[in-house]
């Protein structure tokens, strides 16, 4: 690793992998630093492996990926992989680990393309071994090939479709499919049909292996009003209302999803601006047409600063590694321009399903603020939705304090699996909208960072006094 | 829109630690006061700081005033319902070597010197009883039995919910735009509300330049960004807090495992966007002093860091005292060691006000011995 | 637990809690210990409650487990070696495991 770089990309999914591709075609000095061992990020995760013998499980989409990654090898980009990005300063200084060392280095120009990670499902029982997300059943099923039998896929969105579905071509037997999507809205998301129809091959995809699930004789309930998971030390059961009555399916292993949100932490650290979107129920970058932040030479690509999937992402990212060629006068206005022309139509028509996707997979409001003052929020400190509740009649104004009142967002996870369930919680709670609400203060490290590690940082940073 | 106007008999400027506990004593005595905080209460330092409550290694003038609040604080639960974490197992200063051991065996004679007997020497084998997981080159260290740390919001924030309670009113979210005379009183402009009183009290932390300022004094109080870092849970193996002679380092643990380092490394501090930033550097060097003291902390991870805005004097010691003009009073710029002292100075800043003894020596706190030095 | 097939990869050994199991070269320890359907891996800090891996990507540290004697390691983040010694984290993470397999050197 050098002291310092041109363009510095963190993360090799497609945001990444992308921007890294078009920067290393111009520039000499370009790093990417994934923690990772390999490139793809989640959606491409095992894309250069492919331990999987059988290439239909996984489907077609997976692997559009390779072209990505195979143009990406052949590039002259610096990669640093299994190493942890905990740290991007305003000023571009990036601390990373690697190794049981940490090193600072700085960059001209930072892309943080961190992509997603999964919503939080806070539902009784959800913390109890047994209980994964449906992007955990991808990813042991794509680098591992482990999967389970007889398990419960719950919630709503397309990768809970698409799990379920790869399970059923690898021949994988499903206990059962509780689909928590509310059935109010279909009606709403109807409005947004006509945009999306330019991506009507995705959507009959998509229906095509709900419909397969359905008739392959899987138990596939909709409509599902309420959910408990429970047993005594690892998942036994899952109770599921629906029409007014409760039912109980046994099963050892529950995957959970209801769709994917940024992972903001590195970004929100840095400093750039997030604004909460009500639609999306999540936050989003406030970055320009060029991805770039209010953090002068910090831009954002791909899902970690708004969802809009794996193609999108590519496209997302060779836009802002444009852009930070022409900021660090590597190209020229005009070649930046016309390269990102064509690009910018892609990403346009990607975009279009959004709306659509967004609005037929909203999660219904009982799965992300619980009614059971009993249900863990956080994970992490063991935090109750019932003691934030308290804490705010006691005067807890927003998440910052509420660390102070119950320690919620004082764990290693610093709110990834909580702060959206927490503001929702707290806003509602106070009888106001999320972004009246004071945002979660981030700070770096963020990720855990050995303290052996941090003392050896003072042998490769300079003396100051 | 016009804003709303209210009288009080006093105003208070600042709503961390000092601001609440001088309006919860000023309240115990009669005295209606309000206070204007321009965040949320323990916003800043007060509800950050590493909570040491300490008369190890002050500088001398402050010994009297440390002493006097570790009384209050080993009742602090009879004053404002709440224990606020107060845990008294005792701060010891390690020397690693035979110079360090020299300097504190020197510190102890001058405190002795001026009536204290708190602070004694202890020797390599009283260290490893006390403190059995200190790295083996430890010789020996300076140790005070009584002191100890709070919690430092869960402190605040209980001075606030008892001064509420005794009827002082706490805007928050209110920052003082001006600050007037009117006729013998004070009128002080916020956005939502204006509040006429013949008293005001200063405690606007690193923030009590500006507002002095206006009070007609002078007082050069610099803003600084003083890091702290805290590990994920780690089974007990410290209970007194500790310090070094020879490096930067102040190390706890808390009840709940976590284990939290500072030293007074410098970020960096933007007091007008309520922003700080952290160096790194500093806080490796940090880790460095902790590792070496504390050979069990290697693999301890850091989960998170942060820096609180303290408001820091040239000489390091606070501004506790009245201002130049009637009704004047100043309580801030403890510069990072003002959590103890704060139970105790809303007691002398009420004295004060009350007419009442001040039985504690309070002239090296004068807020006029920055003026004197000042061309006019 | 149903195995997809795979291409064929080297076997490593790894002991969890004492025991030796086999796992897949360039796999993560979370999908190892899976695979033997090890679904908890840890007790938390606060009530003793058992935890298992949740999210499988680096993010919810609830598969932390103690590693060669260092505590902390999230299972899904650390890939197999031969002969790492692996063990169930009960409560706080014990860095004081590590110091008792050596001298204190300063």
């Amino acid at each position: 690793m050098k002291d310092h770089y041109d363009i510095a990309i963190i993360g090799t999914g497609p945001a990444g992998m992308a921007a890294a591709t078009v920067a290393s075609a111009h520039v000499a000095d370009v790093l990417i630093v994934d923690e990772q061992p390999e490139v793809g990020g989640q959606i491409y995760r095992g894309i250069t492996r492919q331990s999987i013998k059988d290439r239909t499980i996984l489907g077609d989409d997976y692997y559009k990926g390779q072209n990505l990654a195979g143009a990406f090898a052949a590039s002259n980009v610096d990669h640093v992989s299994g190493a942890t990005v905990w740290q991007v300063s305003p000023e571009r200084e990036i601390g990373i680990s690697k190794d049981g060392a940490a090193h600072l280095l700085t960059a001209d120009q930072v892309i943080i393309a961190t992509g997603a990670q999964e919503r939080p499902f806070p539902i009784p029982g959800w913390t109890l071994p047994g209980v994964m997300t449906a992007g955990s059943a991808q990813i042991l099923l794509k680098s591992s090939g482990i999967t389970f039998s007889n398990a419960v896929f719950v919630g709503t969105g397309p990768l809970l479709y698409l799990i379920a579905y790869q399970y059923l071509k690898a021949g994988v037997p499903i206990r059962a499919i509780l689909d928590t999507t509310p059935k109010s809205n279909r009606l709403k998301a109807l409005p947004h049909l006509p945009g999306a129809l330019s991506h009507l091959g995705s959507i009959m995809k998509g229906w095509k292996w709900i419909k397969a699930l359905k008739s392959s004789g899987t138990l596939f309930i909709e409509g599902i009003d309420d959910l408990k998971i429970t047993g005594k030390n690892s998942t036994e059961a899952i109770e599921y209302l629906v029409q007014n009555k409760w039912h109980r399916i046994e099963t050892s292993n529950v995957f959970l999803h209801q769709g994917v949100v940024p992972n903001v932490n590195l970004a929100m650290a840095s400093g750039c601006v997030y604004h909460w979107n009500e639609q999306k129920l999540c936050w989003h970058a406030s970055t320009d047409e060029w991805g770039s932040s209010n953090v002068p030479g910090i831009s954002i690509a791909g899902d970690g600063g708004g969802i809009g999937g794996a193609i999108a992402a590519e496209y997302q990212g060779r836009i802002t590694a444009y852009q930070a060629l022409y900021t660090t006068n590597k190209i020229k206005k005009q070649e930046r321009d016309i390269n990102v022309l064509p690009t910018r139509h892609a990403l346009a028509h990607e975009m279009r399903i959004r709306p659509f996707l967004d609005a037929m997979f909203r999660p219904a409001v009982q799965f992300r603020i619980p009614t059971d003052d009993a249900t863990m929020v956080c994970r992490c400190e063991e935090v109750t939705a019932g003691k934030i509740r308290a804490s705010v009649s006691l005067g807890c104004a927003g998440p910052n304090q509420l660390k102070s009142f119950t320690r919620c967002g004082m764990g290693p996870c610093q709110g990834r699996f909580c702060s959206l369930s927490v503001s929702e919680l707290i806003a509602e709670a106070r009888n106001i909208s999320v972004n009246e609400l004071e945002q979660l203060r981030l700070r770096p490290p963020v990720k855990p960072l050995m303290l052996a590690e941090l003392a050896n940082l003072s042998t490769f940073a300079s003396e100051d006094t | 829109m016009s804003t709303s106007k209210q009288t009080a008999d006093a105003i208070i400027v600042g709503g961390g630690l000092h601001g609440c506990a001088t309006a919860l004593y000023l309240a115990m005595r009669g005295i209606n006061c309000a206070v204007l905080e321009k965040d949320y209460v323990g916003r800043h330092a007060s509800g950050v700081n590493a909570g040491g409550v300490r008369r190890l290694g002050r500088a001398l003038p402050e010994l009297p005033l440390a002493d006097t609040a570790l009384s209050i604080w080993r009742n602090i639960e009879d004053l404002v319902d709440d224990d606020c974490g107060f845990e008294s197992l005792g701060q010891i200063k390690v020397a690693e070597n035979d110079a360090e051991l020299s300097a504190l065996k020197n510190r102890a004679k001058t405190v002795q010197d001026i009536g204290f007997s708190h602070e004694e020497i202890i020797d390599q084998k009283q260290l490893r009883e006390l403190l059995p997981a200190v790295a083996s080159h430890c010789i020996g260290g300076l140790y005070v039995n009584g002191d100890g740390h709070a919690n430092p919001y869960r402190t605040v924030t209980a001075f606030k919910r008892k001064a509420i309670s005794m009827g002082v009113r706490i805007f928050e979210q209110t920052p003082v735009n001006e600050i007037v005379r009117h006729g013998t009183n004070w009128l002080v402009k916020s956005p939502s509300v204006k509040i006429e009183a013949p008293i005001i009290v200063n405690c606007a932390g690193a923030w009590g330049g500006s507002i002095a300022a206006q009070l007609g004094d002078y007082a050069p109080v610099e803003a600084q960004a003083l890091m702290l870092m805290i590990t994920a849970r780690m089974p007990r193996f410290v209970k007194p807090v500790v310090g070094s002679q020879g490096r930067a380092l102040s190390f706890k643990q808390f009840d709940n495992g976590t284990v939290m380092m500072g030293g007074a490394y410098q970020g960096r501090a933007e007091p007008e966007q309520n922003n700080t930033h952290l160096s790194f550097n500093g806080l490796a060097k940090n880790a460095c002093a902790a590792t070496a003291m504390f050979p069990i902390m290697r693999h301890a991870t850091i989960v998170r860091s942060w820096a609180g805005i303290e408001g820091v004097m040239p000489d390091n010691i606070p501004v506790i005292g009245a201002g130049s003009a009637n009704g004047v009073y100043h309580a801030f710029g403890f510069s990072a060691h003002g959590f103890a002292l704060g139970p105790l100075v809303g007691k002398i800043i009420t004295d004060l006000i009350d007419g009442g003894d001040i039985e504690l020596p309070i002239d090296a706190f004068r807020i006029r011995r920055f003026s004197q030095n000042k061309d006019t | 637990m149903h195995e997809i097939e795979m291409n064929p990869s080297p076997k490593v050994s790894i002991k969890f809690d004492g025991q030796t199991l086999q796992a897949n070269e360039g796999e993560t320890v979370a999908a190892a210990l899976l695979r033997q359907t090890h679904l908890a891996f840890r007790t938390t800090a606060v009530t003793g409650t058992s935890r298992g891996p949740f999210c499988m990507m680096g993010i919810c540290f609830d598969c932390l487990v103690e590693i060669d004697g260092v505590p902390n390691k999230q299972a899904c983040m650390t890939y197999v070696e031969n002969g790492m010694r692996v063990k169930r984290q009960l409560g706080a993470g014990d860095t004081g495991v590590f110091l008792s397999d050596e001298e204190d050197t300063q």
